[in-house]
């Protein structure tokens, strides 16, 4: 009963002081001197912003406090603080896809005069990046974020498996073709056919790592890389918003059955919900021969003492029979129209943006999306995967940017991962419900939705 | 836990020093006199007030929002879209959607599954415990560690206990079938995730139905089962017929609780699964979350809600008026 | 007199034979054994290192290392060699430690934050929560409440909503207010919640306390008042104390609300320990890490408390 009374006593006490504390002090203690908050998601590349922030705190004072949140729940996260008119962040590197949202609902601070008085110019930045990164309406001379880091899917593979003779003849004699890394998808799948399950240093290994994550956006960023090579656009480039035929056209179907096979044939058990960090875990514990992800983690894996410097290689998107393209990744960093400290968020853009910082951006493991960056002469050889990250940018497409765009991509999550991982279906009912998704959500929105 | 003692005996004399005389004086003269200080009245108003007003702002208010939310289509995400007020329009959608009751079969198996599961375990441990062998006292505790953990938490480090590959799982059970740990994946497939989902949610909440069997055991006297021994009545009979029907309404309070929670689960299942593979495991708690906060289908997932609550309000209003029915039995 | 009974018969329903105890003990043991066995997976996890964690397969004997608790704590920026070299000297075991891996420590984590948001939420929720319900409790067991049985269906069918469903009306109620990702928000909505078990299970706990006691307090002199503080409280402390528990492993654990309605300065465990990232994937032993000190509280509180445990969880329906 004691231990009651003085369990209770000192509870109790510290129950009143808690409540009090919350009550009274809900707000953060007086900052000292100026700050800026800058959000992003939790990735290589965000270190290396940290480390370049220091540039900037010495040049103006201003101190960076950063929150970094984990991919898988990144557009969960902000775009509820932007819905939310939170004020954590003054300054946010949100996704490509968040422009037509953040635009429309003027979450964003329109960025046009702020370019024209510090005389900062969208065309000394690589095109595709301003248009996917920053401009809604898409195509037209609106602006509300500076293409930050530029990103686009590619793939990475174990170089030294691939150069060892014994591995090399056995290749040549099953397919008749050097081993060699691949330019085609089907070069690519007979590449992971033959490493999967082969026994490469006492250990099974697996062909290719591909992304099939449920919940946030990881299977859809996987399969485009497929469904453009194999013909997939999201509506008529004559007609806007006409789906039928176009995302569900019979060559987009074969696309879709093709990664389902990959998924099948040739990659690690139990990757059922996978995205972008169990990729690099499969990686460099030396599961697979190829990985597929994004361009930003490459600058990490080459500096990854298992699997990095020669045992790495990196090769563009595979080709399909309809087309070349890669998916497009990378933020624009925008200033949160609600944040109270507008003029400071502005003052960090025109430092990020001074050719000087970019340069260094991209030596510290960021991407650089500056012209004079990537086009300089020796940008190739700065880095191993240079070319190939010149190369993809070049044939980048990007997902729907329109405002609705978390429905349109929760709905292809949704039918893409029910007919590769979940077997439910065809490829063609698959994307037949897709295009009956999309088309309700469409005309939800007043758009008017042709059906041929 | 310990026995618990039969008769509470309170120390008359040491309450606020209120003296015999007084109570039966009390006794005798039972129309309430006149007290000091604030009147019965004002103090009831005062004590519950406070209580309705926080329940009528925090539940009630935002209830009654939802309800006119749900006839609009407002979109957060696109709140410069003129509000349109739309009916029944997003009532029909719901009902006619046959995903929706897909999900809705998902979660009934789920809550049927899991809480059978935890019933029969969570009782049949009860009686076990309640033979009181030495340190039952200590391993009940152990076994109540499960349900103190954030279901959320749960959720997370099981994907680590079910990975094939590095995960221990699927070596343990390989150890005893002989069946490679790499050939199945417990949250990966589609024969095996919905089952994954009730087994973690039954190592989680059987000690909670354990703990009210155990009361509802407790609380049966000895004399019952003493006359039983008297008209020499076999061991199993006196289960059936004495044990049984009387812990009977607190199987029947564990399984509304725990019917209840497991119809509302959202944390422990998305971490876990994400309501894969596919839409095999998805909950409407997580069909919900999509639709408000990454869809941002304000008006559509208010009219989901409604239909939720007034679904397991109406299941929870006959469950209880049955249970009250075998409780007056 | 049960006593007498029980040692007088060898095989009695009411005193389980010795044989028959050792058969329950081994079978309960054996279901704690297996039942513990993934939270001590997880508790060791928390002292190995980031690849003996992700190790294939799954180590059993490993060599301990408190890096995960170092994980946890800090967050740490990878450097070259060379710039490690150039750096003085490693000044702690913890600075030490991270070296070995070519990282540098620069700063602290969130975790602390985290965890002191926890307390003064789950804390504070529960304690208002309970003095709320032990007001309203009193006064529906002791005075006549228009409505009384409406009302109390009424508190208990707010708990019936999936806290998605609630959180709908409540982040958009809370965005108006300035309300969302503050402590005081997520404090009133816990209570809130909390309010409706704590009024039930209180009731119950009221309902047993005679009257007679507080009668003669009342007729000695005392007021209203003065007979709750001294007549009742005191014999309704199991109850508070059960109920105490209950309303605490709720605020404590919750994630739906927390998830939804905080972000970044009221954000509390739960939200937090699934995203602790590493370098690759999920930093397993920092979680794990995280785990083990998120529920020493409760484990603690539980097990000081387990006696009352047993009552409060069936709603006072024990009779003693």
């Amino acid at each position: 009963m004691r231990t009651l009374k003085w369990l209770g006593n000192t509870t109790a006490s510290v129950a009143l002081g808690a409540a009090v504390l919350g009550l009274f002090g809900g707000g953060e203690a007086a900052a000292q001197g100026k700050q800026l908050t800058l959000c992003w998601a939790a990735w290589d590349p965000a270190n290396a912003l940290v480390e370049l922030g220091k540039d900037f705190t010495k040049q103006s004072g201003i101190e960076m406090k950063y929150e970094f949140v984990p991919w898988t729940s990144y557009a969960d996260r902000f775009l509820n603080e932007l819905n939310s008119h939170g004020k954590l962040c003054d300054l946010l590197i949100g996704d490509s896809q968040w422009i037509g949202g953040a635009a429309e609902n003027k979450w964003y601070l329109k960025l046009n005069d702020f370019f024209d008085k510090e005389h900062i110019s969208m065309d000394d930045f690589v095109q595709a990046t301003v248009v996917g990164y920053s401009e809604w309406p898409k195509n037209s001379p609106n602006y509300w974020a500076l293409p930050a880091m530029a990103d686009a899917v590619g793939w990475t593979y174990r170089k030294d498996w691939f150069s060892r003779p014994d591995i090399q003849s056995a290749f040549k004699a099953k397919y008749g073709r050097d081993l060699a890394p691949p330019k085609t998808y089907d070069e690519l799948k007979q590449i992971a056919e033959f490493f999967q399950g082969r026994e490469i240093d006492g250990k099974k290994v697996y062909g290719a790592y591909i992304f099939t994550e449920r919940g946030s956006e990881g299977i859809t960023m996987g399969v485009t890389n497929v469904l453009y090579n194999y013909g997939f656009s999201y509506d008529n480039p004559k007609k806007a918003y006409q789906m039928q035929g176009f995302v569900n056209s019979a060559d987009a179907a074969k696309g879709l059955e093709f990664y389902k096979g990959l998924y099948k044939c040739c990659t690690a058990p139990g990757l059922t919900n996978a995205y972008m960090q169990e990729g690099l875990d499969a990686f460099k514990s030396g599961q697979v021969a190829m990985q597929m992800n994004w361009f930003a983690f490459f600058p990490g894996l080459y500096k990854d003492p298992n699997v990095g410097g020669d045992k790495i290689g990196f090769f563009v998107n595979p080709a399909g029979p309809n087309g070349h393209f890669t998916q497009l990744g990378g933020q624009g960093i925008s200033v949160v129209a609600n944040s109270d400290h507008k003029d400071d968020a502005l003052a960090y853009i025109k430092w990020f943006a001074q050719p000087a910082v970019q340069q260094k951006w991209w030596q510290l493991g960021g991407y650089s999306a500056l012209k004079a960056v990537v086009d300089a002469p020796d940008f190739p050889k700065s880095a191993a995967f240079a070319p190939q990250f010149l190369e993809s940018m070049g044939i980048v497409k990007d997902f729907w940017a329109e405002p609705s765009y978390a429905q349109l991509l929760l709905d292809m999550q949704k039918r893409v991962h029910d007919y590769v991982v979940a077997d439910k279906g065809t490829g063609q009912q698959a994307l037949d419900l897709l295009v009956k998704d999309w088309t309700k959500v469409f005309k939800e929105q007043g758009k008017e939705v042709a059906s041929q | 836990m310990g026995k618990m003692s039969t008769t509470l005996q309170p120390d008359q004399a040491t309450i606020a020093g209120v003296s015999e005389p007084a109570k039966s004086r009390a006794a005798k003269s039972r129309p309430a006199k006149r007290v000091r200080g604030l009147s019965d009245r004002a103090i009831a108003w005062l004590f519950v007030a406070p209580t309705i007003a926080l329940l009528l702002a925090i539940n009630i208010f935002p209830l009654i929002w939802m309800i006119r939310l749900s006839f609009t289509s407002l979109n957060l995400s696109m709140s410069y879209l003129p509000l349109r007020f739309v009916g029944l329009d997003n009532f029909s959608d719901i009902l006619n959607d046959e995903d929706l009751w897909i999900r809705l079969q998902t979660t009934a198996q789920f809550v049927i599954w899991s809480v059978g599961l935890q019933v029969v375990i969570g009782y049949g441990l009860a009686l076990l415990i309640n033979r009181q062998f030495r340190g039952h006292s200590f391993w009940t505790t152990i076994i109540l560690l499960p349900m103190m953990l954030s279901p959320a938490v749960v959720g997370n480090f099981w994907t680590l206990l079910f990975q094939p590959q590095i995960g221990p799982f699927n070596y343990l059970i390989s150890l005893f079938t002989g069946v490679p740990p790499s050939s199945f994946s417990m949250t990966g497939e589609v024969a095996l995730a919905p089952w994954t989902i009730v087994l973690v949610d039954t190592w989680m909440w059987t000690p909670y139905v354990m703990l009210i069997c155990l009361a509802g055991l407790r609380s049966i006297p000895d004399y019952i089962y003493e006359a039983a021994e008297v008209d020499r009545a076999s061991a199993w009979r006196q289960f059936w017929s004495i044990t049984l029907p009387m812990t009977v309404p607190f199987l029947m309070l564990a399984v509304l609780f725990r019917a209840i929670e497991n119809f509302k689960m959202f944390d422990m299942v998305n971490l876990l699964t994400s309501g894969g593979p596919g839409s095999t495991t998805e909950l409407v708690s997580i069909t919900l979350k999509r639709a408000a906060f990454e869809k941002w289908r304000t008006g559509y997932s208010s009219a989901l809600a409604i239909i939720l609550f007034v679904t397991v309000f109406g299941a929870a209003n006959i469950y209880v008026k049955a249970l009250n029915k075998v409780k007056q039995r | 007199m049960t006593a007498a009974v029980a040692n007088s018969t060898a095989h009695s329903i009411v005193e389980a034979s010795p044989r028959a105890k050792a058969v329950a003990g081994s079978v309960v043991i054996l279901y704690a054994i297996i039942s513990i066995l993934p939270l001590l997976w997880i508790g060791a996890t928390a002292f190995k290192s980031q690849s003996d964690a992700i190790a294939y397969p799954p180590k059993v004997i490993f060599q301990p290392t408190l890096e995960g608790y170092v994980n946890l704590f800090t967050v740490r920026t990878r450097q070259t060699p060379d710039f490690i070299a150039k750096l003085p000297p490693p000044e702690t075991w913890y600075d030490k430690l991270v070296r070995q891996h070519d990282m540098v420590i620069a700063g602290p984590s969130k975790v602390v934050p985290r965890f002191v948001n926890s307390l003064i939420i789950g804390f504070g929720s529960t304690f208002l929560a309970v003095f709320l319900g032990t007001l309203a409790a009193y006064a529906f067991s002791r005075f006549r409440i228009p409505l009384a049985d409406d009302l109390l269906f009424f508190i208990l069918s707010t708990r019936m909503m999936p806290p998605v469903a609630v959180a709908i009306p409540i982040y958009l109620m809370y965005r108006q207010l300035n309300l969302t990702d503050t402590r005081l928000g997520m404090i009133l909505l816990y209570t809130a919640v909390n309010v409706s078990l704590a009024v039930w299970l209180l009731k119950g706990f009221i309902d047993e306390i005679p009257r007679e006691y507080e009668e003669a307090a009342l007729v000695d002199g005392y007021t209203r008042l003065q007979a709750l503080r001294k007549v009742v409280l005191p014999q309704a402390v199991t109850g508070i104390a059960a109920t105490a528990i209950f309303c605490l492993i709720f605020s404590w654990n919750e994630y739906a609300f927390a998830v939804l309605l905080t972000s970044g300065e009221a954000q509390t465990m739960p939200p937090f320990i699934p995203f602790i990232i590493g370098e690759g994937g999920q930093d397993w032993p920092a979680v794990a890490a995280a785990t083990t000190l998120f529920v020493l509280p409760i484990v603690l509180f539980t097990v000081l408390l387990r006696k009352h445990l047993l009552r409060g969880i069936t709603f006072g329906a024990v009779r003693k």
